[in-house]
């Protein structure tokens, strides 16, 4: 990944930048130096094949059919041992690509995939012709797409409209610090290109919606669903059942992480699991609920060998059936699902989901959840009285105003930050906690001679409201909230105080 | 451990534990209902309600099932294809509720 080593924002791409060379430290340009000794063996190496090339060619004047077969069993791996190792390198010459259909770099770079009796070169062959639509270039579509350009598949598509962002790289390990802020897609694409420049990579630099995804979609033999969104799932899946191709699906939060294949050879597709979407408030999101940055990677590793199956039409894909990933007790589970349903609406008999339906279908407001999670702000619980901007609240801490601070997140993101003199009670264990800010209020009455206000505040301004709703509910009617949470005392207040 | 019960290996995942004290393995002894001849999963889940479910009954279930998104295994295979809510437990069964995951 040379081309975007540097830490000093240049974010230029795949440019040669030897001249740029004397910015970096010695340890960087140690490893330019090892790049290039590496680039130079390799170029050796093919100076000398083509060598031996020309040099067969004049002295066999032409590949007969048995030296063929002989050149093609020695890429297969079946070299007779020893002792004529190096006079068969005088011998005929690497099969050309009209033979076995790879060229000699081929043979050369997927020489270890040649040698498996059950890959070959037809799956290699195989590979090499397949196109491969990575949705999502996130924490699976990560080692997803490095995996399919490294293991050289024909065309490999990345679809994403986000930018790279700091905290993401904790899990999205095929961008670098030097391309945060830019398109995911390029950051991506960069990688692979640096991993296997034969491969050819195609940007899609733009979030796959109903408008777009019959059109791109329809460019590519396999998709494989990298998103981490409810609403991508469903338009996903069916637009695979429109466009009649198969979906590796696969997801991760927290611990856990769940693989499928859908709607591949008669089997089912999402909506024959899952006819109904679940409720918005069972959603969880990474942003929320945290993720262990190689679980992502792992379940993204499945994906790109159940690409590759598929796409090389090897072994038995994951059909009707679906992993299920638990990295805390290490127990990894395969169990056996439905088959497709014929009532399914989407991939039903009688199914009148045309090309047309898909879209004009509104997918958000099927699954009630957005495309794009962040977008998700705003719940309003309580009447605008009952809460308080963050400017109004620093105000009132300024004047001294006698109050107490609730903070109701749960106890393990309180660890991580909190105001000063907040006090931590979680939302979850409030109502048995009444007590508390009882006796934090007698406290300051007693101190002061006053009554003491109730602030409730959380990461954003949602769960704060939940719980100032139920304060109220319980006697305390002066609780309020305040709006958008800490996110907004870091955004507004204090640029140090830590967000994350 | 009562003679009489059933004992059933549970195992919530994908979220679900959040609604049985974090706990993913729970090992329970389901009595059977006078007058049945044996546990079948619309039971279950009722003596799971009120058994183990201490908050939001409605992030597990819907109506008399399970809400939507959530998986149901039993013994590694989808109640789909044992019969559902009708599914018929034997002692020692494993039944695993998950909840699909959207994260990546
Ligand atoms: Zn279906």
């Amino acid at each position: 990944m040379s081309n975007k080593r540097g830490a000093d924002g240049n974010n230029s791409g795949c440019s040669c930048d030897g001249g740029a060379v004397f910015s970096y430290d010695s340890s960087s340009l140690e490893l330019e130096i090892r790049r290039l000794e590496a680039e130079k063996d390799l170029i050796e190496a093919r100076i000398a094949r083509l060598r031996l090339q020309v040099e067969g060619g004049k002295s066999t004047g032409g590949v007969t059919a048995g030296r063929i077969d002989d050149a093609r069993n020695k890429a297969a791996g079946e070299e007779q041992e020893k002792g004529e190792g190096r006079a068969n390198m005088n011998g005929p010459p690497f099969p050309t690509a009209s033979v076995c259909g790879l060229t000699p770099e081929m043979i050369h770079r997927y020489s270890r995939h040649l040698l498996l009796p059950s890959f070959g070169v037809d799956g290699q062959l195989n590979l090499s012709k397949a196109s491969i639509l990575v949705v999502g270039a996130g924490g699976l579509g990560s080692p997803i797409a490095m995996y399919l350009a490294a293991c050289g598949v024909g065309c490999l598509g990345i679809v994403d409209g986000d930018n790279v962002e700091l905290n993401n790289l904790h899990r999205q390990i095929i961008h670098t610090e030097a391309y945060v802020g830019e398109p995911k897609v390029k950051s991506a694409a960069a990688t692979c290109h640096a991993i296997n420049s034969t491969v050819r990579v195609v940007e899609h630099r733009e979030a796959l919606l109903a408008s777009n995804a019959l059109d791109i979609m329809s460019q590519y033999d396999v998709i494989v669903d990298a998103t981490d969104n409810l609403p991508s799932r469903y338009m996903i899946s069916d637009c695979c059942v429109v466009l009649n191709k198969p979906l590796v699906s696969g997801a991760a939060l927290g611990l856990e992480g769940q693989l499928t294949v859908y709607h591949y050879n008669g089997g089912p597709c999402y909506r024959c699991l899952f006819p109904t979407p679940p409720p918005a408030t069972a959603c969880q999101r990474c942003s929320d609920s945290g993720v262990l940055g190689v679980v992502p990677g792992i379940i993204g590793c499945l994906q790109a060998l159940e690409a590759i199956k598929v796409a090389s039409s090897i072994g038995k894909p994951l059909s009707g059936r679906m992993l299920l990933f638990d990295a805390l007790s290490g127990h990894i589970r395969i169990v056996k699902l439905r088959g497709r349903s014929l009532n399914c609406d989407v991939c039903g008999e009688n199914s009148m989901f045309t090309r047309e339906t898909f879209q004009s279908f509104d997918y958000e407001n099927f699954t009630q959840s957005p495309f794009f999670p962040s977008s998700n702000e705003g719940l309003q619980l309580l009447p605008d009285t009952d809460r308080i901007s963050i400017t109004e609240y620093k105000k009132r801490v300024d004047s001294s105003e006698p109050h107490i601070l609730v903070d109701v997140r749960p106890a393990h993101h309180f660890q991580i930050t909190a105001l000063t003199n907040s006090i931590s009670i979680p939302l979850s264990s409030l109502k048995e906690n009444f007590a508390v800010i009882d006796s934090a209020m007698d406290e300051i009455k007693q101190g002061t001679g006053l009554d003491a206000s109730i602030y409730v505040i959380c990461r954003r301004g949602n769960d704060s409201q939940r719980a100032a709703k139920l304060l109220h509910e319980n006697g305390f009617s002066i609780a309020k909230d305040i709006i958008g949470g800490l996110e907004s005392w870091a955004q507004e207040i204090d640029h140090s105080f830590p967000m994350y | 451990m009562e003679p009489c019960g059933t004992l059933i290996l549970l195992n919530f995942n994908g979220g679900l534990e959040l609604l049985c004290r974090s706990t993913k393995v729970h090992h329970v002894d389901v009595e059977l209902k006078p007058g049945a001849d044996g546990l079948i999963m619309k039971d279950l889940l009722c003596w799971i309600r009120t058994n183990l479910i201490k908050e939001r009954p409605e992030m597990f279930m819907k109506g008399d099932s399970v809400r939507p998104g959530v998986l149901v295994l039993v013994n590694d295979c989808d109640w789909e294809l044992s019969g559902n809510l009708d599914t018929r437990l034997e002692e020692k069964d494993e039944v695993v509720f998950i909840s699909t995951l959207h994260g990546g």
